[in-house]
């Protein structure tokens, strides 16, 4: 922690700080929508933000990956044009959950992983992000801790902590760090409060436990023998194949692509939109072959897409605790409950093994 | 909102022209592309490309001319879907947008030195024939060459002019057959299946390339390996959606390979202990 990466706001000047953001561009922050709801939102004066909040309705990847997209746009009228575009602004996002800064790192790993997202490149590079620190849980849907996405690691420019009298910043880019100057609201923070933030995330292990009954390390081994776990098979009796979890799941980027046309019939653009698999068409193939008819089928990939695959491929889990599938589940289908009965499970196969 | 046009974008097309249009059977019309810009698709046999026809989709097709013609290059189109009806209207000199090459095509390097096999089940010949030409064109790097193409009728064959030339060369094996035959037909009869135990290979030395639809793979398989083929010297190719082809939209995952980028050409190997692959 070095002292001269971080600044000290006090709570009263939270506000101004605020207004002086949407002084300087359009900012997004969390706005309570009522019956426990919040969503990000474009705010015009800090009156609306809520800084207290539990994760929202759809996480910010909607602003780094909009759920409509146009990727090229075309006129056949005399000769074929085509252009590929892509649609950005300047942005500042507000008050974002470390595990929602998880879900950007997500995306940011498949995106800009050759041949490149160019759109989202784009976008990804005119939104600073300014993080908020959980002290607490959110809710009992959480499982932060378990994908480790509960402590403010990287991926934002600058990062808020709550404490006593003040919020501690960490600047962390120089896009951060010009805010900063910009605003002219922060102090330099002292030693005091350096040991302030170290106490905080001290307490925070202890607040913050493994909230599902096996290690992250042991992820990849517990989903190589799980494969043809009858919890599958239970889920298949509750899911609804609504798609609602992948919707609002922070590291699910997959898409379809479409076209539209105009009234002319001749002009028009192809976009991609947010699709799921867990939606009836997505692996069906010609002919009407599916190679994944079952819904139990389609709610394991969503798993192993989850805490498997992609190890295999970028390294890293691709949850983040947020707990957003399970409270949006109609069937209450509960991310934790899931893994905790594979543990379960796959406990009882190593046990039989052995007498 | 500010919007840019962006010439890097992965998902820019580059502009063919159709230089012929060779309908094949019923269904299947062959069509001769060059690119506008007067450069050439450099690609290996087994690759695809993505087909544009603007206000109306995208589409994978594979490439099936030889990788080695720098002058034009071929797709095989099946007339099925919204697409591929309306690509089968078009005439030469129309322009459709293309993407590509995407995937990983068959490991040439890893074939020349050994035996070929060819096993296609119908519109499965078409990516094929582009491996099939290469090593026509390079006979000498390759041994043994093997083709087995199966249809379910004689009026379903495709290339026929082609397959006449190659059942007459005699430094290639062909061998055709039809789940139903018509009055007219003289060859075999039967599922593709019943042509392999009859071919003469050393399983050790031989690389067996195999493409068709999804129901044949498991059949094939089971004579090949009943053969002695090593599982990582059976390649199959294949068919999924692909929307993006470059490994991003999920549609073609199989657990955690992606078709479009880790694929379409695969070993038995690497898939035999797949749920999702057959």
């Amino acid at each position: 922690m070095k002292i001269e990466q971080y600044r000290i706001l006090e709570k009263s000047k939270i506000e101004d700080f605020i207004d002086s953001l949407i002084s300087i561009s359009k900012v997004v922050a969390p706005v309570y929508k009522g019956f426990k709801n919040y969503a990000f939102q474009k705010i015009k004066s800090s009156e609306e933000v809520s800084l207290k909040y539990i994760p929202t309705i759809i996480p910010p990847k909607k602003y780094f990956m909009p759920q409509r997209e146009t990727l090229l746009k075309f006129d056949i009228k005399e000769d074929l044009k085509i252009e590929p575009v892509v649609e950005y602004e300047n942005l500042i996002l507000f008050g974002v959950h470390t595990c929602d800064i998880a879900g950007i790192k997500c995306l940011n790993m498949v995106l800009s992983d050759n041949p490149k997202d160019t759109g989202y490149l784009i976008r990804k590079k005119h939104i600073t992000i300014i993080g908020l620190e959980c002290n607490d849980y959110c809710d009992e849907y959480a499982s932060c801790a378990f994908v480790g996405a509960h402590m403010p690691t990287t991926g934002y420019d600058l990062m808020f902590t709550e404490l006593s009298e003040y919020f501690i910043v960490h600047i962390h880019s120089s896009k951060g760090s010009d805010i900063v100057e910009k605003t002219d609201l922060f102090k330099p923070a002292e030693a005091v409060h350096i040991e302030e933030l170290k106490a905080l995330r001290n307490n925070k292990l202890k607040i913050f436990n493994n909230e599902v009954p096996t290690e992250r390390r042991y992820l990849p081994d517990l989903f190589d023998r799980s494969f043809n776990a009858s919890v599958w098979k239970e889920l298949e009796q509750k899911c609804l194949s609504c798609g609602n979890c992948t919707a609002v799941c922070p590291t699910c980027y997959c898409f379809d692509i479409k076209e539209e046309v105009d009234l002319t019939l001749k002009a028009g653009e192809r976009y991609r939109v947010w699709f799921s698999c867990q939606l009836d068409p997505f692996a069906k193939v010609a002919g009407g072959i599916d190679f994944r008819r079952e819904r139990s089928a389609r709610q394991r990939h969503r798993f192993y897409r989850k805490f498997r695959y992609h190890i295999d491929r970028y390294g890293m889990v691709f949850c983040t605790g947020c707990g957003r599938c399970s409270r949006t589940c109609m069937a209450k289908i509960n991310l934790k409950e899931v893994l905790t009965s594979l543990i379960k499970e796959s406990e009882a196969k190593i046990w039989r093994k052995w007498l | 909102m500010a919007q840019v046009v962006i010439k890097d974008s992965p998902y820019n097309l580059k502009r063919a022209r159709i230089l012929d249009v060779k309908p094949l059977t019923e269904k299947e019309k062959l069509f001769k592309l060059v690119f506008e810009d007067s450069t050439w698709l450099d690609f290996e046999p087994g690759q695809f490309i993505m087909v544009s026809l603007m206000g109306i989709g995208e589409i994978p097709v594979s490439v099936c001319s030889s990788p080695l013609n720098r002058h034009y290059f071929e797709i095989c189109v099946r007339a099925v879907g919204k697409v591929t009806n309306s690509l089968h209207k078009l005439n030469v000199g129309d322009v459709i947008g293309v993407r590509g090459p995407y995937g990983n095509g068959f490991p040439i390097k890893m074939i020349e030195g050994h035996d070929l096999l060819i096993i296609a089940g119908g519109l499965g010949l078409a990516p094929l024939r582009s491996l099939i030409l290469y090593a026509i064109d390079n006979r000498r790097d390759f041994g043994e060459i093997h083709i087995l193409f199966g249809c379910k009728t004689p009026g379903e064959l495709l290339f026929v002019d082609e397959i006449d030339e190659w059942g007459k060369r005699l430094d290639i094996h062909f061998a055709c057959t039809v789940d139903r035959a018509d009055p007219d037909w003289k060859g075999n009869v039967g599922l593709i299946t019943s042509l392999i135990p009859g071919v003469d290979i050393d399983p050790i030395r031989t690389y067996a390339a195999v493409v068709g639809p999804p129901v044949m793979y498991k059949f094939v398989i089971k004579e090949l390996l009943a053969k002695g083929l090593p599982v990582d010297q059976i390649l199959l190719s294949f068919e999924r959606h692909m929307k993006c082809g470059m490994g991003k939209c999920g549609r073609c995952q199989i657990q955690n390979l992606y078709c479009c980028k880790d694929g379409p050409v695969f070993t038995f190997k690497e898939i035999m202990d797949m749920a999702e692959a057959l």
